[in-house]
């Protein structure tokens, strides 16, 4: 071969390179890969006989279509397919209207035409929300109705957006409006008393039904997270990513709630300084429609704008696992040195329950935005001492539960927080042995990852029990 | 003859790691070895076979390591693992079901039992 040729074949590679960097789904290292393969394909082409470039061509044709290929390798890779949306804003990024064929799947590539609108839709459904929201304080409920009902009258606009972006099957919208119709009607059904000692004030919501409420908005939100996964709720990986959303959308709501809050004191400062009160609009409109219409633009910045926040999510992770960690330990050698848990009282019992919970979202919010293939690190290591102290800590809290059951018998609130804690107790044991099987080499990462999408589907049952047979149970208290 | 797309689905896996199982082996040479294994008749485009083996190293049935080939250039290795080793046991089971099923419905071999075809032909 001249250097003429070969000058020639590397431009034709190097241009083949470019084209397929433009998709997200490959690596630099896959393009590698692909590179070494087609080269091996022209050495054998042009030892038959052909030319640089008839060999060049017949091996890029027999790679296969791109748009195929790279489909192919988001399905492998599905946490690259999690930046692909930004990327898409690319203006270069030709060819890329025509992997729009699988709009089905969750983060999928979507048309310019598709995203343009998106907003538009996004903030309808926003107002729509508020109005919701607006519409039942008008017709004058009872401020518990709201505690109640806040889930069922903002999440059917945030599953009609996922509804409209991912187009879920009609069986899975179905069996979505089924159960917010069920919760609607357990919840606003039920004969729920009134709050414990506070019965002089018919507002004060009871045990039972703050249990309800809370569980419910859990469930729903889970079951919203169906119409996300466009009915693919089996899927592994569309569970994984709707994990994904929501640690990312919980962290834009808290932006947009701190930014719109503080808005809202300048606004009433300002006005107030020029003697109008505008508290009352503040409080009776701002304050409601926002607080809904915000749940829908969280949720339509964190699918527009996917990489600002990509890059922030491994880093909390990072900052805030250690530093857990520690206060885990520290909570394990407290409650080591005074035995007194038992005696401790009922909110702090649950307060430990939600330092599970938090150690259990750093831990799912960390698998999330990590790298399957790379090898277990320092960091895997303060994550298992992070689920270790989270072990032992459930387990002091369960001895707690039960002494403070067997003292005092069985109450809505005592009942709750001890099944929660079994179910992470379940959660984090099996969690820690996957983990420990991952840091010795014997376990891939997939498993840990599938563990905990596996598990979704029990909080989902644990929270529909507590909504629907805890206030029968527990007489309404 | 072409091999039905479900099939070569299908048999992508076993036939991967059976060939990994005889050694190490990098993505262009395995699939010179299924070509030459086949006649040439179980084909599928090149590319897919990397998504393939990303797939399996993900579920922890293949390690990989980058090397060079003789020219230099870079490449990546994959052999089988512990695990794959095991998988492929158990997918050898199974697909050994599914040919003796075959060849007890099939008894004259290919092209013979007018009658086997005829009732394939009406499937």
């Amino acid at each position: 071969m001249t250097l003429e040729e070969r000058r020639e074949l590397d431009e034709l590679v190097a241009t083949w390179r470019e084209w397929l960097e433009r998709r997200d789904a490959l690596s630099a290292h896959d393009i590698d890969e692909l590179e070494g393969h087609l080269l091996d394909r022209v050495d054998s082409l042009r030892s038959a006989g052909l030319h640089d470039d008839e060999a060049f061509l017949v091996a890029v044709k027999r790679l296969g279509a791109v748009d195929e290929l790279s489909r192919e390798y988001a399905r492998v890779h599905s946490e690259r397919l999690w930046k692909q949306l930004v990327l898409d804003d690319d203006p270069n990024g030709g060819g890329r209207t025509a992997a729009s064929g699988d709009l089905g799947a969750p983060g999928a590539p979507t048309s310019v035409l598709r995203r343009a609108n998106g907003l538009a839709v996004a903030l309808g459904l926003g107002v729509g929300a508020g109005l919701a929201v607006k519409v039942a304080d008008l017709i004058g409920v009872d401020p518990t109705f709201f505690l109640r009902n806040a889930a069922i009258l903002v999440l059917p606009f945030l599953a009609a957006w996922f509804a409209w972006r991912h187009r879920p099957p009609v069986g899975a919208l179905a069996g979505i409006a089924g159960a917010f119709a069920l919760a609607a009607v357990v919840l606003n059904a039920y004969p729920f008393g009134p709050g414990a000692g506070t019965a002089a004030f018919a507002t004060e919501p009871s045990m039972t039904e703050l249990l309800a409420a809370v569980h419910a908005a859990v469930a729903l939100w889970l079951v919203t997270g169906i119409a996300y996964a466009a009915g693919d709720w089996r899927s592994g990986d569309a569970r994984m990513d709707f994990v994904r959303f929501s640690g990312e959308w919980a962290v834009y709501y808290l932006l947009i709630a701190l930014v719109g809050g503080g808005l809202s004191m300048l606004a009433v400062a300002v006005f107030g300084s020029i003697g109008v009160d505008v508290l009352p609009f503040v409080g009776e409109w701002v304050l409601p429609c926002g607080a809904a219409g915000a749940v829908l633009v969280a949720a339509w910045l964190v699918e527009a704008k996917q990489r600002v926040i990509e890059n922030i999510a491994p880093v909390l992770t990072k900052v805030f696992t250690p530093l857990f960690a520690l206060m885990l330990l520290a909570l394990v050698v407290a409650a080591a040195l005074q035995w007194n848990l038992v005696d401790a009282n009922r909110d702090l019992l649950i307060a430990f329950d939600l330092v599970l919970v938090v150690a259990l979202a750093l831990l799912v919010y960390s698998y999330s935005a990590r790298d399957p293939l790379v090898r277990a690190g320092w960091f895997e290591w303060i994550q298992f001492v992070m689920l270790a102290g989270a072990l032992v800590v459930d387990l002091v809290v369960l001895v707690a539960m039960v002494g403070r059951i067997g003292e005092f018998g069985f109450s809505a609130n005592k009942t709750a927080s001890l099944g929660l804690n079994l179910i992470l107790l379940a959660n984090l044991a099996r969690a820690a042995w996957l983990h420990l099987g991952f840091l010795r080499g014997r376990i891939p990462f997939l498993r840990l990852e599938r563990w905990q999408t596996a598990y979704l589907p029990v909080y989902v049952a644990w929270a529909a029990v507590v909504v629907v047979a805890f206030p029968p149970l527990f007489a309404f208290a | 003859m072409r091999i039905g797309k479900d099939l070569v689905a299908a048999s992508a896996t076993p036939v991967v790691l059976g060939i990994l199982a005889e050694g190490e082996s990098y993505g262009y040479a395995i699939l010179q070895r299924i070509s030459e294994l086949s006649g040439g008749e179980l084909e599928w485009s090149d590319g897919m076979l990397y998504p393939l083996l990303h797939r399996l190293e993900r579920l922890g049935h293949v390690e990989s390591h980058w090397g060079a080939s003789p020219t230099g250039r870079p490449r990546k290795h994959y052999r089988l693992s512990s695990q794959g080793a095991a998988t492929l046991a158990e997918q050898r089971r199974q697909w050994d079901v599914v040919g003796d099923v075959l060849a007890k419905v099939w008894p004259d071999g290919p092209g013979g039992g007018g009658s086997a075809r005829l009732a394939l032909g009406g499937a």
